[in-house]
């Protein structure tokens, strides 16, 4: 097989990102600019300054990724970029450089769904194997997703309020940690115990969807009766309490899926990925009750946004020929 | 000189190609569509009706604000990554300054072009005809329409206003300005291209990776950050390379 080369970018959130990738399994680089220091200032992402940022950002960024890939626009197949789902200004900054390198050097455009990216991630560090379960967890999203072949997704269960990531986020402003709560948690949680015994949402329930809202009502509930009380609560007990709550129910319901689906493998994607309950309790459910399905977890710097997993992406549009046109659009609520 | 001229600084849409000071296409467009959509197709199709090729180009001339914040993002990352990549010149142009090219050089007139900012503000600039050119007085401004119309009867000068958001502060203007107004055709309403690409002739090209829309107005969120936060100083810093 000849080796073909793809120049991807991601704006989609908080990270000015380009990568160039080979094969789409081959990382030559992977150049990620965070916002998030920007961003702690205000508790959370805002869009207006995410997009300010990426457009200060973009042509650095996209300079790197070449210049460390040691790759010219000649030798590019295709440019990439994510075109949803996520914050509309910010997409549209990836969506147009992209567009005005793709003209500029006259190669194919190939828009990308940022969850199947973040699946893709996989890719770069093994062969991807299917029938495939993936389980998405991340600011924005908590889906499983099933996939006969590379090109095929079934939304087999998601989250019907708050995705996981974002319930981390608001109970972390109630412990009163920085933005982005989610790793502050965690490490929290390997401190303490379960002592609070928080609801596992729909654990019990015949399909793969999940709940996070009660899950959050009720932490907030508990630490504001405390606090009524004048009651001192243990900060990391209460990390960890939450934090088995929500993994007791992804991995339940994970394990649950890829038994029935009898998937090779079980995928796990998204900034959550990198959450180290989350990451130690699939291992070992894996282990116990699903013999022989084969685990992918990414490396930490792979779970949270980068272009890398756009172009991986990518790269099986580019097989196929699914090429997009000069009107692409950035699509905020754009579904695999 | 190859000069591609972009403003998608407001509703208009205007995408011009120039050899040197002659106007080889042009395209204006007003109506309300997405620019993310529209630009690079209409860049796309003058090319080909010039029979350009994207690497002839020289220079490009981009409607830098203020005006629409995504508008302004969508024609200045279009600008910046085109330029960077085709290693062309780039040159940012005030939208407003823009708008006023639409001028008469009438000597003696004040040339005052208005972007409409919601909940009765206006973006605006005083421009003056000088050795036949038009070129700023003061600097641009974001301001209450009030306001503005006081400054500008103040000045007990002809006015030359232009812009088509002018129209929903119709009443504003004929209280305060009615008997300084000079009247220009519709065609005078609408930013061009071609403006933009001669006003780049003149100018300096400036550095691309930190080229910047002027937004002329910090981010609301940012405005109180800074307001609860003033001992920390602007400028930067809250990039981390990961």
């Amino acid at each position: 097989m000849s080796s073909k080369l793809i120049l991807a970018i991601e704006t989609s959130c908080d990270e000015t990102s380009a990568a160039v990738i080979e094969n789409g399994n081959r990382m030559l680089s992977n150049i990620v600019a965070s916002q998030v220091k920007s961003h702690q200032r205000f508790g959370g992402v805002v869009p207006e300054i995410a997009s300010r940022h990426h457009v200060e950002q973009i042509t650095l960024i996209i300079e790197e990724a070449m210049r460390e890939a040691d790759v010219t626009y000649e030798e590019l197949d295709a440019v990439a970029v994510t075109e949803g789902p996520g914050l509309v200004g910010a997409l549209l900054i990836g969506v147009n450089a992209a567009k005005a390198v793709a003209f500029a050097h006259q190669i194919p455009l190939i828009a990308v769904n940022h969850i199947k990216g973040h699946i893709f991630a996989n890719q770069l560090v093994n062969e991807m194997k299917y029938p495939l379960l993936s389980l998405v967890v991340s600011g924005g999203h908590t889906e499983l997703i099933y996939m006969d072949n590379p090109g095929s997704y079934e939304i087999i269960g998601e989250t019907r309020d708050d995705a996981a990531g974002e319930a981390y986020d608001k109970i972390g402003r109630v412990i009163g940690v920085p933005y982005p709560g989610g790793k502050h948690i965690d490490e929290m949680a390997h401190k303490g115990k379960d002592t609070y015994h928080f609801p596992r949402a729909m654990i019990k329930e015949d399909n793969y969807d999940f709940s996070f809202s009660g899950l959050k009502s009720a932490f907030i509930n508990t630490v504001h009766n405390a606090k009524q009380k004048n009651e001192v609560l243990n900060d990391e007990n209460l990390a960890a309490s939450f934090q088995a709550a929500v993994v007791d129910v992804l991995v339940d319901k994970t394990i649950r899926a890829v038994k029935e689906k009898q998937a090779k493998q079980l995928v796990l994607a998204g900034g959550v990925a990198a959450n180290k309950g989350l990451r130690e309790a699939l291992t070992q459910a894996v282990k116990n009750e699903a013999e022989g399905v084969e685990l992918l977890i990414p490396p930490l710097d792979l779970c949270g946004d980068n272009a890398a997993m756009i172009g991986a992406a990518a790269f099986v549009q580019l097989e196929k020929g699914e090429f997009a046109d000069y009107t692409l659009n950035g699509r905020p609520g754009l579904s695999v | 000189m190859k000069i591609l001229g972009i403003d998608t600084s407001n509703q208009v849409m205007s995408v011009a190609l120039a050899e040197n000071s002659r106007l080889i296409a042009e395209k204006t467009v007003n109506v309300k569509r997405n620019h993310s959509i529209q630009l690079m197709p209409a860049i796309e199709e003058l090319f080909k009706e010039a029979e350009w090729l994207p690497k002839e180009l020289d220079r490009i001339a981009v409607a830098k604000g203020p005006g629409s914040y995504t508008g302004v993002r969508i024609g200045v990352t279009v600008a910046k990554t085109l330029a960077f990549s085709l290693s062309c010149d780039l040159v940012g142009i005030s939208s407003l300054q823009a708008l006023a090219g639409n001028g008469e050089r009438i000597p003696g007139s004040y040339i005052v072009p208005v972007f409409d900012a919601r909940r009765g503000n206006i973006y605006t600039g005083l421009y003056q005809v000088k050795d036949n050119k038009i070129v700023p007085v003061n600097k641009d401004t974001h301001i209450s329409v009030s306001e503005w119309a006081e400054g500008l009867k103040r000045l007990g000068a002809p006015l030359q206003l232009l812009g088509e958001d002018l129209e929903k502060h119709r009443d504003a203007v004929k209280k305060m300005l009615s008997e300084s107004l000079i009247e220009l055709p519709m065609s005078r309403q609408y930013t061009r291209a071609s403006i933009l690409t001669e006003l780049a002739l003149d100018l300096e090209p400036e550095p691309v990776h930190t080229f910047e829309p002027n937004y002329i107005r910090v981010a609301e969120a940012e405005q109180k950050w800074m307001e609860a936060n003033p001992e920390h100083i602007q400028g930067g810093g809250w990039i981390e390379k990961l």
